[in-house]
């Protein structure tokens, strides 16, 4: 099984260190570099729960609860890169375990494993990151893949949903004519944070018929409530960073 | 369209040909924009163009699979799902995390920057590159160049499309490129 950190060894110097991994794995207390534990303690209050909730969360995960094994790798395969893209985020890097192919290899088996045979004839795939996850598992349920992209990007004829931005606002698009009423769809992005940009492909999916099944994400921020925001539609995700 | 010498020969390609819409004066006056996002509503044609790839990379040893923002994200994965091999995604400036390294390439006015992450490929990885189309060569060179810096071998360029006109295969100096559809 290839290691998550070793493409990334020899660099290490020059990285954002590696962080502990999501609350997910026993990793969460994990010894780190000297380095790392100074820089995520100013963090850890805001964005992370405290060390003590943490810690029950964790013997929570250790114990049997039906979790499937293939989730443990895939949680420490995402790396977690500090004040990106501003001071204060902790931002989810998937592209890790994009380098790992067991892990990349579960992930979409987990998510096919959930979504074949149900009659879903639409997998819609937010931009960009939306568009590594969907095709791969629209290919083995035997489904479209649906892009969701930013405005003029689409050449056709397309409908347009605008969503709140933390600053102003931003536009999704989808091709007329790419998806017909009663269609079942089901929607895909890396990571939910506050569950704007899925409210948005929800909404413009919903607007020509097609009936929601799901919204499925590999990462889900859980303080930040995006599920709220999600209607009837029902989330799914593998790994939840809180 | 018509096969030439410089496409695959196979009876799926006809199929994935038809697929491919063009949209006129998108996304200005004059081009003929190919429009890959209804091949993608045809599961049986994107499983065709996957499969057609995957036939003729997967006994390269191929180690690292690079897709192009943002349609090369599209094919890359199921490419490099099927082989066995690590995804890398090519991004425009400032999306990736992390330590990047980057590389300029020229537009019709003015220019851009494809960026990778630092520590992704080494040496040792025999890389494809894949995008869903290619007009002048401009991406597709510096993401060989992005590759190549970072120590990889590039064995191949791979996309769906080629616009032979633009003469984007002669820019690749000498690089193999495989595509399925050309388009005159």
């Amino acid at each position: 099984m290839q290691t998550l950190i070793s493409p990334f060894v020899s660099h290490s110097l020059r990285l954002a260190p590696p962080l502990p991994r999501n609350s997910l794995l026993n990793n969460y207390h994990q010894a780190s570099p000297i380095r790392l534990s100074s820089h995520f303690s100013t963090t850890s209050l805001r964005l992370f729960n405290s060390g003590a909730a943490a810690a029950s969360r964790d013997s929570e995960m250790t114990t049997e609860d039906g979790k499937d094994p293939r989730i443990a790798k895939i949680a420490s395969s995402i790396r977690v890169i500090p004040d990106f893209p501003k001071p204060g985020i902790m931002f989810q890097d998937i592209t890790t375990l994009l380098l790992d192919t067991e892990a990349f290899k579960d992930t979409i088996a987990l998510f096919v494993e959930r979504y074949q045979g149900r009659g879903i004839s639409v997998v819609a795939g937010v931009e960009a990151r939306g568009f590594i996850f969907g095709p791969p598992i629209a290919l083995a349920i035997g489904a479209k893949f649906v892009p969701m992209r930013k405005p003029k990007k689409l050449p056709g004829k397309v409908i347009s949903e605008e969503y709140s931005l933390e600053y102003g606002t931003d536009k999704m698009e989808m091709h007329v004519g790419a998806v017909e009423p009663g269609e079942r769809a089901i929607i895909i992005d890396d990571l939910i944070a506050t569950g704007g940009t899925l409210a948005a492909a929800i909404r413009l999916l919903e607007r020509v018929g097609v009936k929601i099944v799901e919204c499925a994400c590999v990462i889900e921020l859980p303080e930040l409530k995006g599920k709220e925001k999600l209607g009837d539609a029902p989330l799914f995700v593998l790994v939840s960073s809180a | 369209m018509s096969e030439t010498e410089n496409e695959v020969k196979d009876p799926r390609i006809q199929g994935i040909k038809t697929k491919i819409r063009v949209v006129p004066d998108f996304p200005k006056k004059g081009i003929m924009f190919q429009d890959i996002t209804t091949l993608l509503l045809d599961p049986k044609a994107f499983k065709d163009t996957i499969d057609l790839f995957v036939e003729r990379y997967r006994d390269m040893n191929i180690s690292v699979v690079a897709g192009i923002e943002a349609r090369g994200f599209m094919f890359g994965p199921p490419i490099a799902l099927a082989i066995g091999a690590k995804f890398v995604p090519l991004r425009k400036p400032k999306k990736l995390p992390g330590e990047i390294i980057f590389e300029e390439y020229e537009l019709e006015y003015g220019s851009d920057r494809l960026e990778m992450q630092v520590g992704a490929v080494d040496s040792g990885d025999r890389a494809l590159v894949v995008d869903d189309l290619i007009a002048t060569g401009g991406t597709l060179c510096a993401a060989m160049n992005l590759l190549e810096r970072a120590g990889a071998k590039v064995v191949e360029c791979a996309c769906v499309i080629e616009l032979p006109e633009l003469k984007g295969r002669e820019r690749l100096e000498g690089k193999s490129l495989c595509v399925l559809v050309e388009y005159r």
